[in-house]
Parts: structure tokens; sequence; C-alpha cells
């Protein structure tokens, strides 16, 4: 008689596999298999009908280092991250404080901090055009009133960036500022209450308790935002291309143009080896550093 | 009472004025003449002819169709893939399990836009170029998706299970009679989540699609508002408003289930 308990091993193994069979075959497809493939393509040279791609070990990544516009965007990318992800996380945080506290129209407030996370980041572009563009956009109409001169915030190398990452900041805030809510109303009234007691005040409670209480929910974010910043970039093709002369460029969007507009497929996946090592130090970062605690169950 | 307590409402008040005024000037805009739009003419005439010409200017009925064909193919797949993986997951104990999960936790990092240079390859060997499910196919096993639906069944009572398999259901009959529908307001809320992600998704479906047949929304709203096409802010602004206003519709309705949505998504 065979043994029962190795016979049901058997068939929960089978039944295991055969549920996951459908998502790893899509998985594989369309996650492993690509990311394996962007690496090859890396190291090979850039086919002509002339001749055939052949084996350049990592040309490519020189031929990326030599390439001033590489760096000229991964600066901007860095930058990118650097202003976008503390300026939108702060706001969240503010958001969620007044969206929680007892403020008057409250639900008003609410749903006006939230709404920019429905809506696609090419409509968000054309939202802003309204603003930036320069002679009768609403930022010159009010520079005008004050007599400053109109500018063009998209159409010069200094301005462009930033204008861009209000735009992201705008869409982020809003989103994040949900978990933060999520977060607040875990916090239990009674710490509030115990403060009260002791005198604390408002700000004091808020900083010594509210905020340490928050940590997690703020490295959630934080990765959320990371990986954000190199994401969001749709905008871009509505409000700067990239331009003037790369100014506003960012990594996923010089991806996009080395591969689809240059047809430098080799350059492209060079670049994106890049990005998906820089993603996976993030993944690892949240898998050992953070979630050390919060144990998956 | 402190200047500052009495500052806060204000502060947060003139915050929200801001973030939602570029979706206010875009309505104004959408319904004046473009010169009066400009100048904030309050008194300007409403008018309608924005939203004509703006029709006429792109095959939006197509692209309409073409979105919503996009979100519920996407839909149906991640719903069919995720809960059989997540219930996977979730209930059975197999060997090699927890290395799965950490290879599928991983694709939350490998996101699919990074992937565009090599994922239009497969598409292209796959003959998915310029049709709707080349769009949606690389979103179907979400790996997030599969989380979400393992977190879901996870937490539904052990007796529930039991009962029905005393009762002689099989192993998809559980999951079909018993944790589908314990799971339900986990589903309301990934529909929300996947269908806002889809309809605003613009980057894949760019380099997939060639031509209108399988353009979603957001692709044809990026080739109309294009600047060398010369359509002037109010025609641009009219055509903004048509693409977002199903899902802001659908927003200000649900709004709570879109906030809960979003925040049983991001909780783990």
């Amino acid at each position: 008689m065979p043994d029962l308990a190795a016979l049901r091993r058997r068939r929960h193994a089978i039944h295991g596999w055969l549920l996951l069979t459908p998502a790893l075959v899509m998985l594989t497809t369309f996650a492993f298999y690509p990311t394996v493939a962007t690496l090859w393509t890396s190291l090979f040279s850039r086919g002509t009908r002339r001749r055939p791609t052949e084996f350049v070990g990592l040309e490519n990544y020189q031929r990326l280092f030599d390439d001033p516009t590489f760096w000229l965007v991964a600066k901007n990318n860095l930058l990118y991250a650097g202003v976008t992800i503390p300026i939108s996380i702060a706001l969240a945080l503010a958001m969620a404080l007044w969206a929680n506290s007892k403020i008057p129209a409250r639900s008003f407030v609410r749903t006006a901090y939230f709404t920019p996370t429905v809506l696609p980041m090419i409509a968000a572009g054309n939202l802003w055009l309204f603003f930036y563009t320069p002679g009768f956009g609403v930022l010159d109409q009010i520079g005008a009133l004050f007599g400053a001169p109109s500018v063009n915030w998209l159409g010069q190398p200094e301005t462009a960036l930033w204008a861009v990452c209000a735009v992201t900041i705008w869409k982020e805030a809003g989103f994040f500022m949900i978990f933060y809510l999520a977060a607040l109303q875990t916090i239990p009234p009674d710490l509030k209450e115990a403060a009260q007691i002791e005198g604390a005040s408002r700000w004091a409670y808020t900083r010594r308790i509210v905020l340490p209480l928050l940590m997690p929910t703020t490295l959630f974010i934080l990765v959320n935002a990371m990986i954000n910043s190199v994401k969001l970039i749709d905008h871009l093709f509505i409000l700067t291309k990239g331009g003037p002369s790369d100014a506003s460029k960012l990594i996923l969007y010089y991806i996009w143009e080395n591969a689809f507009a240059f047809f430098d497929a080799p350059a492209a996946a060079a670049m994106t080896v890049l990005v998906l090592a820089v993603l996976g130090a993030l993944a690892a970062f949240q898998f050992f550093v953070i979630d050390r605690r919060t144990h998956y169950r | 009472m402190t200047l500052l307590n009495r500052l806060e409402p204000v502060l947060a008040l003139a915050l929200a004025a801001i973030w939602i005024s570029p979706l206010i000037f875009a309505f104004w805009a959408a319904f004046h003449a473009s010169t009066d739009a400009v100048n904030f003419n309050l008194g300007a005439a409403w008018t309608l002819d924005n939203f004509r010409t703006a029709w006429e200017g792109a095959p939006w009925l197509r692209y309409f169709l073409n979105s919503f064909l996009l979100v519920t193919i996407v839909l149906i797949g991640q719903f069919l893939l995720c809960t059989l993986a997540g219930f996977a997951f979730a209930q059975i104990d197999f060997r090699g399990k927890d290395v799965l999960f950490v290879l599928v936790l991983l694709q939350l990092f490998i996101l699919p836009e990074v992937l565009i240079v090599e994922n239009y390859k497969v598409a292209t060997q796959l003959g998915l170029l310029d049709t709707i499910l080349g769009i949606g196919a690389p979103y179907m096993a979400s790996a997030f998706g599969i989380f979400l639906m393992r977190q879901a069944f996870k937490s539904v009572p052990k007796e529930l299970d039991e009962a029905a398999r005393v009762e002689g259901c099989s192993l998809l009959g559980v999951l079909w009679r018993v944790y589908v529908p314990a799971a339900r307001p986990t589903y309301l809320a990934y529909a929300l989540v996947s269908i806002s992600t889809h309809w605003n998704n613009f980057l894949w479906p760019l380099v997939v699609t060639n031509n209108e047949s399988s353009r979603p929304l957001t692709v044809g709203l990026s080739i109309f508002g294009a600047p060398e096409n010369g359509v002037d802010i109010s025609v641009i602004s009219a055509a903004t408003v048509m693409v977002i206003a199903p899902l802001l519709v659908l927003f200000l309705v649900f709004q709570r289930q879109f906030v809960q949505a979003f925040l049983r998504a991001g909780i783990k």
C-alpha cells in the first residue's frame, strides 16, 4: 500500500503547478525572458543589412558611457527623482494630516487632492500646457499682473525639467496621501488623548507620535516613488519631448527614443540593463531591509 | 490658537484649489472659444464647437472602443490568471512554492514599461503587433494581482473550505464556490485599480500600435494634440475632457470605493 501522505503531497504538487502554469507562462514570456534577452541584446552589435550582428562584449556599454547625452539624461533623471520624491512625499503627508483633521470642506479638499491620480499622464500634460504656454499661459498671465516678463517654461533648458517635475508632483502627491490617510486611521485615538492630558502641543504630538508611527508607510511610499521616478515619463511626450537640447530628457524616454526613433536596439538594451540593475537594487532593499519586519504570511 | 493653527485650513484649501485648477481651466477652455478662454473673459458665451471640431479631428469612437476592449481584456486575463495563481500560493503546499513566489514578486520591480525593447520583439514574434491583445498581454500575469489575491484567499476561514470539500467539491469547485465569493471586495478593488491604470496607460500601447485600428485613447490623444497638427488650446482641452470624462465620472460616483480600492491595493 503506498504511503497516503506521500500521495497527498504529490497531488498537492501537481495541483499547485497546474494552477500556476498560466501565470508563469505569461510572466516568462513578458517579464523573465525579455529580461534575459535584454542582457543578451546588449552584448551584440547593431545589425545592418550588410553586416549581421556580432558579439561585441561590453562595447555597447562603452559607447553609452562615451555618449554625453546619456550622462545628461542620467543626471536629469537623478534630479527628477531628487526633486519629485521628497516634495511629493512631504506634500502627501501634509495633505493626509489636513484631510484627516477638522477643516472646512474636508471632502472637497480630499477629492481635489486625489483627482489627478485617476487622470492619464498624457491628459495631465495637456492640462498643464495651459499653464506653461508662453504669452497666454496661466503662469505668464499671473506674472504679467506683477509686471514679470513672459517666460517660455517648457522652451528653455533652465526651466523645462522643473516644469516637468511639477506635473509629476501634482500627479503623485494625492496618490501617496491615500496611504498616509490609511495609516493615520490606524493610530488609536487614546494616544492623542494621552498626549493632550500630558499637555503636549499638536505639533509635539505630530512630531513625536504620528511621524514615527508613519515610518513604515513612508518607506513603502518611498519605494513606490523611486519606481515612479523611472516610470512616469508619459507627459514628456506632450510637454517637451525631452527638449530643449535634451534638458528635460529622462532615461526611459531616451530608451524609447533609441529603440524606436534611432533604431539602435543595442544601445537601448544596454540602458535597460542599467535601469534593471537599479530597480533590482531597489527590490533587494525592499525585500531585505523593509520587509524584514513586515513578514509576509 | 496659534497663528499656525488658524493658517492651516487656509493652506489646505489653497492647496486644494491649486490641485484642482488645471482641471477647472481645461473645462473652462473646452466650453469657450479659444480667444475667450485665453483672456479669461468670464462673460463669454459657452459653446460646444470645440467638441465638434475635436470629434471630427480623429476617429474617437474607434479609440473609445479600443480602450474599452483593452481594459476589459486585461481585467478578464488578470482575474483568471491571478485567481488561479493566488489560490495556489495561498492554499496549496508544495515544494518550490517559496522560490516561485519570490520570482513572481520580482516582477513588481521589472516593470513592463522598462522592457519595451524586448517586449516589442516578443509581440512581433507572436503576431501581436497592432492588436488589443498585444497591448494587454504583458499586464495579465500581474505580480501585484497575484499578491493581492493571495492575501485575500489567505483570510478565508479554513472551515468553509473543509465544509465544501466534505460536500464533495473538487479543488476548482472549492475555489469557485468558496474563495471567489469571499474575495469579492478584493476583486472590486483590483478592478478599479486595473481599469484606471490601463485606461490611462500610454508608453507600451504607443510602442505596440502603429495604426488607429488598435490605438487606445491615450495614444490617440497624444497624436491629436501634437503641436505639428496645430490644433488650438480650446480644442485640445475639449479632446482631453472627452478622454478623461468616463473615468472621472466613474471616480466621482464611486469615490469611496476608489479610495478604498487604492488603499486595499496598497496595504500589504
